[in-house]
């Protein structure tokens, strides 16, 4: 049996991000993400590796794309207001298409907002965030195992595809401690042959670059970017299944929300309601031909989340609004309790989306 | 005969973009004779801005990265963490590096990052057509001041390398200009300085050039550098204003 | 002895060279127009050059090319 450690959350992170040969990491201060920075500022030194406090999270994440630039696996990490600031650096590393590993352990917002558990960065992470046409691989761990798996994976698609992958956590799982693994992890290799290293006088020098003058150039390279991303919708979309076998209602969740429904479920299932839940994994890729599949056989939908209602909107268009979905949600840092889910799922079983 | 004066070959021979008189090719070419006359292309990777240098990655034949705007500093820094062994400049202009990238610019400054920063200083934004620069003069006509630069209204024009050198961190930071002949060679020497330095792994040097923007500032070349000598100097003099090495040796 | 070359096609008329040489020995030949549109500098007396460089010095364009 693979040998088990306990981890908070973050740390988990920090740690399975240096098994993936990260050793280049820039951040700025912020809660609820710190102990990622706590726990590259002690490690790296000794490894060889590098820890920055950066002078602000704008800094740290153009620090993030000249490091990327060279071939080098490097990430950071932040939390919601602090990765609103990074959306400059994350538009600059999809127009320059880079692999980056950035994490969000989202605190509850809009503006300052507070402190606690959220999952409003959603339509920031998946829909957006900076300007342009782009897409970010986004992760979604549920648990500190995959805060460690999904870290080590998000390495493996950025540099895949050349693109960010974010890990989009939230500050329960962040502080949460669990017995976790790493010795499952599998690193790939990818060569960089437009990596910044310099010429040697040896080949036409490397130059990366977001701008491009002439419109229909930059057409090109946005068709040619989004033909790539179709590929990754195709091939990287990943979710759990729990209960869905004879389900005729199908709760949506993903991250900490997902485990407060799983319970939710239980609960009904021992009142006879058949209910399964959809949890994915990658928020984007949406894992759109599950819910799809789904949507032929259940009556509707419950989406549980930690925001006003925003991979809602995504359920209904991965289901073509066949069938009804209702929202079960709590926001501003408060979580919903198993109660809230299971009223939620009785109505549902009602005919009451 | 012999060659006493060509284009480098660390120049990509491509035309410049620039308007006629633009001093930012004369500053290109120093960047590039000093990178062949120290034989670090091969080894050197430059950080491009935003505004008129933008594309200087067409420019360098060393490897390039363009930098969004005021971060080239960062993004150097990231580099050169990343490959200490290879030589990382960046090329910016006032805009870039004393307003939206001040941040940047002060905190590698004080972090001592071994990296090279030629320091563009022409006094106005030229790539958007003519606006108002931190270190613009005061009463300087611009598209943003209209009526002159009202420093009651708008504030001062900072010194960037005075600034600077009151730091702990940095190696040397020092200002040229290049309106002439003398000027221009002696721009040359603090910009070898400015690598030499990095490659010696001193650290953090600066090189603020002072220049000029004929078309921006509705001046024929010549006047322009004419008014570099007459109303940027004055207020932006030419000088050392920090050399660590040099000042321990005289210790 | 000296020689300055001209690549006529990337100057852009600017004239800083024009300014730059100590014995007056450039101009902008405004009677000719190059590939970009714009009347070129010129060698008016190439015997006097002294091959100091000056006019290269200042080219924003790497336009000229001095041998002595």
């Amino acid at each position: 049996m693979a040998q088990r450690v306990l981890m908070k959350g973050n740390e988990a992170i920090a740690e399975a991000a240096i098994r993936a040969g990260c050793r280049h990491y820039f951040g700025y201060p912020i809660t609820p993400q710190t102990e990622i920075a706590a726990y590259m500022a002690k490690k790296m030194p000794k490894i060889g590796g590098v820890f920055l406090q950066a002078e602000s999270e704008i800094a740290s994440i153009n620090m993030v794309y000249g490091a990327a630039a060279t071939g080098m696996r490097v990430m950071t990490s932040s939390s919601s207001p602090g990765i609103s600031l990074k959306a400059e650096g994350l538009s600059y590393i999809a127009g320059s298409d880079i692999p980056a590993l950035v994490v969000n352990v989202q605190r509850g917002g809009p503006g300052l907002g507070g402190i606690q558990p959220s999952q409003s960065d959603y339509f920031q992470a998946t829909k957006g965030g900076g300007h342009g046409d782009y897409r970010m691989i986004v992760l979604a761990p549920a648990s500190v195992q995959e805060m460690a798996s999904l870290t080590i994976k998000g390495f493996n698609l950025a540099d895949k595809y050349n693109m960010t992958s974010m890990i989009l956590a939230d500050g329960t799982i962040g502080q949460m401690m669990e017995p976790i693994s790493f010795e499952d992890a599998e690193i790939e290799v990818y060569e960089k042959p437009w990596a910044l290293t310099g010429t040697e006088c040896k080949r036409k020098h490397n130059v990366v670059n977001s701008l491009y003058l002439k419109p229909e150039e930059l057409e090109v390279k946005n068709f040619e970017r989004f033909e790539r991303y179709k590929l990754v919708e195709e091939n990287e979309a990943m979710w759990e299944e729990y209960m869905m076998e004879d389900a005729e209602i199908c709760v949506v969740a993903f991250g900490i929300a997902s485990r407060v429904a799983k319970n939710a479920i239980v609960a009904a299932r021992n009142e006879g309601i058949k209910v399964g839940l959809i949890r994915p994994i990658t928020v984007w890729p949406f894992p759109k031909k599950a819910l799809a599949a789904a949507a032929d056989k259940v009556k509707g939908f419950v989406c549980v989340e930690l925001s006003m209602g925003q991979m809602i909107e995504d359920v209904k268009l991965a289901t073509s609004c066949k069938k009804p979905v209702s929202l079960c949600n709590r926001c501003g840092g408060m979580i919903c309790s198993p109660d809230q889910v299971l009223y939620s799922i009785r109505n549902a079983q009602k005919g009451e989306f | 005969m012999a060659v006493v004066f060509e284009k480098p070959k660390t120049l990509a021979d491509v035309p410049l973009h620039y308007c006629p008189g633009c001093p930012h090719g004369i500053i290109h070419r120093l960047v590039a004779e000093v990178m062949q006359e120290l034989d670090i292309e091969g080894k050197t990777i430059g950080v491009a801005p935003v505004g008129c240098a933008v594309m200087a990655y067409d420019y360098f034949t060393c490897d390039m990265i363009e930098a969004a705007h005021g971060r080239a500093p960062a993004v150097a820094t990231g580099i050169k963490r990343c490959r200490p062994e290879n030589i990382v400049f960046t090329y910016q202009g006032d805009g870039d590096l004393a307003s939206i990238g001040m941040a940047e610019t002060v905190h590698s400054a004080a972090r001592n990052e071994n990296i090279t920063v030629i320091f563009v200083n022409n006094a106005i934004y030229g790539m958007t057509g003519g606006q108002m620069a931190p270190t613009s003069l005061p009463g300087q006509v611009t598209q943003t001041s209209p009526y002159g630069r009202d420093v009651n209204h708008c504030g001062w024009p900072i010194r960037v390398s005075e600034m600077l050198a009151t730091l702990e961190g940095p190696e040397f930071i020092s200002r040229v200009a290049v309106n002439n002949v003398k000027n221009v060679n002696a721009a040359k020497k603090a910009i070898k300085k400015a690598f030499q330095n990095q490659i010696d792994g001193k650290g953090f040097s600066l090189v603020e050039v002072v220049s000029a923007c004929p078309t921006n500032w509705g001046m024929t070349p010549q006047q322009a550098l004419e008014w570099v000598e007459s109303d940027m100097l004055p207020y932006y003099p030419i000088g050392v204003y920090k050399d660590r090495s040099a000042a321990k040796e005289e210790k | 002895m000296a020689k300055v070359t001209f690549k006529t096609d990337l100057c852009k008329g600017c004239g800083l060279c024009v300014a730059a040489c100590p014995k007056g020995l450039l101009a902008i030949a405004t009677e000719q127009i190059n590939a970009k549109g714009y009347s070129p500098a010129v060698m008016t007396n190439e015997e006097k050059c002294i091959g100091c460089a000056f006019c290269a010095t200042m080219c924003p364009d790497c336009v000229i090319t001095v041998e002595k």
